[in-house]
């Protein structure tokens, strides 16, 4: 019996005789989308203080799990006023950050009426079109973190993944930073309340540590990364930086797994 | 007009028995009693402006444009029926979004004004469709900061300016614009020059209010991007037009007084 994903729920060709395919457009049977990304990013973090936000991301972007390319820009500006990260598949973020953020802003220049696209707004539209292609079953493979300035001119952060699920929090990371960034955020970020008493430079340096333990335990990311500060001047985005004060030490003490004895 | 009871001014698709095509010449009639448009592509980038006769008090100020932004790069000036403009201006920004979702690179100007160029005439080739009653300024500036302005007229006629006018005034604009070095202007200082220009070809039809509608790009002014000029300099602008008219008129003046001495 054949046990390939495009044979389920169909009929046993053992039993009904082969299916036959022939009135279908494509020879190679069902339409098939995406069903898992190709070259990927890993994770974004990031994290709002008092007047702004800080985000990183990494400039690997890994073709499973070769290190493929290593000046990749995951952290896009767009507009004066708004940084949006992506991590997933490197070619649907392209897509998202080059063709369609990219017509967006043509598209607001056209009224040249004094307004300007926030991150709420970028946010929202990013976050409708992964729901609609998730409905359509058509994923873009991403995770986004937008970041900037709300209406009300207050720092805003927010996430949206591939299936559209939207999140927001004062401390956000995506993927592996999901599970090992998090924790390190919550501590100086537990709520929104606490985001009034972390200064830029302390959200900055918190960033950074991030970056560092994320680089010590996932195995697809790297050195040097993009690194964001959003702030009342506005946004200072800057690609390469590099990890500072790195140290292999505590990787005698791991124990568990490799070749030596506990 | 000679045209008119002869049947060939009734389509497009016609052309006279003296090789015209009088649909092409009536659009263009449309366009003669626009406000004033010019376009100057000076040394660092391209300044459009317009005269916009304001047909009620009860519009809102500044409502109602007539210079478009096409693309980040681009913008479009017109004058004649406002609505043939706008459709015009639709085109034109398909198109340059088109090329940047094919090219990834933004349109070069001298290409949308080809494109736009083309389909200005094919609207004179078919019965089913009337020519656009407007001739467009295409201004803009290339991804090497290149300036570029091109002028469209209902039948599809395009050429590259230095110096473009159409419109009520353009006579009047055009001899000003003749006396300006615009190889050796910057947009700033053009700026200036439009207004006064825009303000002496309205002097025919003084009686009516207007609005100066402008708007620039250039690659170091507004770091390529087709902008409306800052309300500042722009109010400096009409204010030193204003002035600079005035003293015309006293020159005049004082001449006339002499003479009658």
């Amino acid at each position: 019996m054949n046990h390939t994903p495009e044979n389920w729920g169909r009929p046993r060709d053992d039993i009904y005789g082969f299916y036959d395919k022939s009135f279908l457009q494509n020879t190679g049977g069902a339409q098939q989308h995406t069903t898992r990304p190709v070259v990927t990013g890993t994770s974004v973090v990031a994290l709002k203080y008092n007047g702004g936000v800080v985000m990183a991301a990494d400039n690997l972007a890994s073709y499973g799990s070769l290190a493929r390319f290593t000046d990749i820009k995951r952290i896009k500006q767009v507009g004066d006023h708004t940084i949006v990260g992506a991590g997933g598949d490197i070619s649907d973020m392209q897509y998202l950050f080059d063709k369609l953020l990219e017509s967006v802003l043509i598209k607001e220049e056209y009224q040249n009426d004094g307004h300007a696209l926030r991150a709420p707004h970028i946010y929202s539209y990013l976050a409708r079109v992964l729901y609609n292609r998730r409905c359509k079953f058509n994923f873009l493979w991403n995770s986004i973190l937008v970041a900037g300035y709300d209406d009300e001119k207050k720092p805003f952060l927010a996430s949206a993944d591939l299936l559209g699920t939207r999140f927001s929090s004062p401390a956000l990371a995506s993927g592996y930073g999901a599970q090992l960034a998090i924790p390190i955020l919550r501590k100086i970020a537990p709520d929104e309340a606490s985001v009034t008493k972390i200064t830029k430079e302390q959200a900055i340096e918190a960033i950074k540590l991030c970056m560092k333990v994320l680089f010590y335990r996932d195995a697809r990311s790297m050195n040097k990364y993009s690194l964001a500060v959003i702030s009342e001047e506005g946004v200072d985005l800057t690609h390469g930086v590099a990890l500072e004060n790195e140290s292999w030490k505590f990787a005698e003490t791991v124990r568990g797994y490799g070749a030596q004895t506990v | 007009m000679t045209s008119i009871g002869t049947g060939y001014d009734l389509s497009n698709s016609v052309f006279s028995p003296d090789g015209r095509n009088f649909q092409v010449e009536y659009a263009a009639k449309a366009v003669e009693n626009g406000g004033t448009a010019i376009g100057l592509r000076c040394q660092d980038g391209v300044v459009l402006a317009v005269e916009k006769l304001v047909m009620s008090k009860l519009l809102v100020e500044s409502s109602n444009r007539r210079i478009s932004t096409v693309d980040r790069h681009i913008g479009i000036a017109f004058s004649g029926l406002i609505p043939d403009g706008r459709a015009f201006v639709n085109r034109a920004r398909d198109q340059a979004a088109q090329w940047r979702r094919n090219f990834q690179s933004p349109m070069p100007i001298s290409s949308i004004a080809d494109d736009m160029g083309g389909l200005a005439q094919a609207y004179t080739l078919y019965s089913s469709v009337r020519p656009f009653g407007i001739t467009a300024i295409i201004g803009g500036v290339d991804e090497d900061g290149k300036p570029g302005l091109y002028m469209i007229e209902p039948s599809g006629l395009y050429w590259g300016y230095y110096g473009a006018a159409t419109g009520k005034g353009r006579q009047a604009a055009k001899a000003e614009i003749e006396k300006l070095d615009l190889a050796n202007i910057t947009i700033r200082e053009a700026v200036k020059h439009a207004a006064r220009i825009i303000h002496s070809a309205h002097e025919d039809s003084k009686d009516k209010e207007f609005q100066i509608e402008m708007t620039w790009v250039g690659k170091e002014e507004t770091g390529g991007r087709h902008q409306v000029v800052p309300k500042e300099l722009q109010e400096e602008a009409e204010r030193l037009a204003k002035k600079a008219l005035e003293g015309e008129d006293d020159d005049e003046d004082e001449e006339k007084e002499k003479m009658e001495e």
